[in-house]
């Protein structure tokens, strides 16, 4: 019987020629990731008596979460991680590069086929490249870096097909707050996912990124897009060797299918407090905002800022509004640089931050206050995410997000832009 | 050898995320002051949870972040148990990770109301309704799972495993 994406990766992790949903398994480790939570990793790890990694090769140290260090306290954090990434001989300790997931995935350290956690529940991103990526806790972490293992439940696998013909302004975004809302937060919980279909081909690995980053907002352990001719290119000079192709046997079986027509789809706004409360833009349009958002590793790539520049060039943002651009890595900064899109932004009135996680999860570099309205790129608004529990957060794609930092308040890109990034 | 948790219910609804269990800033706080934002959308809560209260929830308990500090949070409160619906994953694999007992049972959220009075019989993840006379049946966890709770927790296994030289 064939096997999906996630079934042939435990498979080939624990040993076995085949595995099926529900079978518990103990999976060899690809790669690990760490962000600031390294520090308690190695913390905890030496309190067991542990003084070695089991491949400290294998692990990749990013400093993102609060970078650079808002206080005496984070920048403490960060001293503590580059000492025990001496200390366990960690090569890859890239520091502040960016943002952990976008950074991972543009410096080669994600393979098709490969089983990779990290201490980030957005993880998941790496599902983009045909990589099983997912989120664990710094406990976990700290036991697979002494073993270089963990337990792992076999998942279902549900596919989603993305079909039809994408209208103007939409963008993947769009798509996978669509799936949040119509299929609900918890569709996908305890499983794994696949995204397939004509619209998931054509899409680029960027938006592909985006959809699979969200993939956890859906419940997903892995949050998969096969790996073919786009990620090969993607990956062409960024991993070792000719990049491989990877996707499911065409006689996988799936615990769901489910067909998505974006025909017709307007662009979507995920509504406080949850992202699976979605609307379409044109049913809150109007709607007054005090901080216009535009990065994480949901969604501030190159293509991103692109998106946003075409939108808002020779244009100004609304005066009693302020727009945040955080690119989501030194790389992508730099990209946009040459580009021209950090000018045409800056001219038109956005702040560009260091690339971090910054406002995201609340961290710094725009923290919102009571009773503001923010409308992010981001992927979640839970309350309190972004700062305050009485402030507000929407969620919606670059495109959304620029059209409105000109309005001053939720607009439809429809009316400034008639692009669309899915090909 | 079966374990058998006691506690007063409290009840909490849908979704309720890690961000709420232990919200952002809160992470860099001294114990003292973040203990007081832990669910802070019931602030009651907060004030009068006593040490060895259960916790009973509905569907995706924990969706959201990695940050293990949401169930630590609540096992730092003295929550004995919670037992959901259903959770989100990781927030689930923490508890585990921490030594935290956390069931899936479905229909626990009908079967409680603040107050009442829960028994666990954790190893056959049987919950009963003292108060109400109801028993239901949740999912047990797996021996491996059942173990690594027993023991305090993974870290207290790897202190085993490194000592026994079997890692």
């Amino acid at each position: 019987m064939g096997m999906t994406m996630a079934e042939k990766v435990l498979a080939r992790a624990s040993g076995r020629d085949a595995v099926s949903p529900g079978e518990y398994v103990t999976a060899t480790v690809d790669g690990m990731m760490a962000h600031e939570a390294f520090a308690a990793c190695c913390g905890i790890l030496q309190s067991a008596g542990v003084s070695k990694f089991r491949d400290p090769d294998r692990v990749v140290v990013v400093i993102d979460h609060w970078f650079p260090a808002p206080n005496v306290q984070y920048a403490r954090v960060h001293a503590v991680c580059r000492h025990y990434a001496e200390k366990f001989g960690v090569r890859n300790f890239l520091g502040p590069a960016g943002i952990c997931h976008q950074v991972l995935s543009e410096r080669g350290f994600i393979r098709p086929g490969d089983l990779v956690l990290g201490t980030d529940s957005h993880s998941t991103t790496y599902g983009a490249l045909g990589s099983a990526g997912t989120g664990i806790g710094l406990t976990e972490m700290a036991w697979v870096l002494a073993t270089g293992t963990l337990w792992m439940r076999v998942p279902p696998t549900i596919r989603f097909r993305l079909v039809g013909q994408p209208g103007a302004a939409l963008m993947s975004k769009d798509i996978i707050l669509h799936i949040a809302c119509r299929f609900t937060t918890e569709v996908a919980q305890y499983a794994s996912v696949e995204f397939a279909g004509p619209v998931a081909d054509s899409m680029t690995v960027a938006g592909r990124m985006t959809i699979s980053n969200m993939g956890v907002e859906i419940g997903a352990k892995f949050a998969f897009f096969a790996a073919d001719a786009k990620t090969v290119e993607y990956l062409r000079g960024r991993i070792d060797g000719e990049p491989p192709t990877f996707g499911p046997d065409p006689d996988a079986q799936y615990a769901a299918d489910y067909e998505v027509d974006v025909s017709g789809l307007e662009p979507q706004v995920a509504c406080p407090d949850d992202p699976g409360n979605v609307r379409p833009v044109s049913a809150v349009v109007g709607t007054r905002v005090d901080q216009l958002f535009l990065g994480s590793c949901t969604n501030a790539r190159l293509e991103d800022l692109e998106v946003a520049t075409q939108i808002l060039r020779g244009r100004r943002v609304y005066p009693s509004a302020r727009l945040i651009v955080t690119p989501a890595s030194r790389q992508v900064y730099l990209d946009a640089l040459k580009a021209g899109y950090i000018e045409a932004l800056a001219e038109a009135g956005a702040v560009i931050t260091a690339s971090a996680c910054g406002a995201c999860p609340g961290s710094h570099m725009g923290i919102i206050g009571p009773g503001e309205v923010c409308l992010s790129t981001t992927n979640r608004n839970f309350k309190g995410r972004m700062g305050s529990p009485e402030a507000q957060v929407y969620l919606a794609s670059p495109a959304t997000v620029a059209a409105s930092a000109i309005a001053g308040q939720i607009a439809d890109p429809r009316e400034l832009w008639a692009g669309t990034t899915l090909g | 050898m079966a374990r058998v948790i006691r506690g007063r219910v409290w009840k909490f609804g849908d979704n309720v995320n890690t961000d709420l269990m232990a919200p952002w800033d809160s992470i860099s706080q001294p114990w003292e002051e973040a203990r007081r934002r832990v669910l802070h959308i019931r602030p009651e809560f907060t004030e009068q949870v006593q040490p060895g209260d259960i916790i009973v929830a509905g569907r995706n308990w924990g969706c959201g972040s990695s940050r293990e500090q949401a169930p630590q949070n609540l096992k730092m409160l003295g929550i004995a148990a919670v037992v959901a619906e259903s959770f989100g994953r990781i927030y689930f694999r923490n508890s585990i990770a921490i030594a935290f007992p956390n069931l899936a049972c479905r229909g626990v959220a009908a079967a409680f109301e603040d107050g009442d009075e829960m028994e666990i019989e954790l190893e056959e993840a049987r919950i009963r309704n003292l108060t109400k006379g109801v028993e239901l049946r949740g999912q047990p966890y797996t021996p491996e799972m059942l173990e690594i709770v027993e023991k305090g927790g993974l870290m207290a296994l790897l202190k085993e495993r490194l000592e026994a030289g079997r890692l």
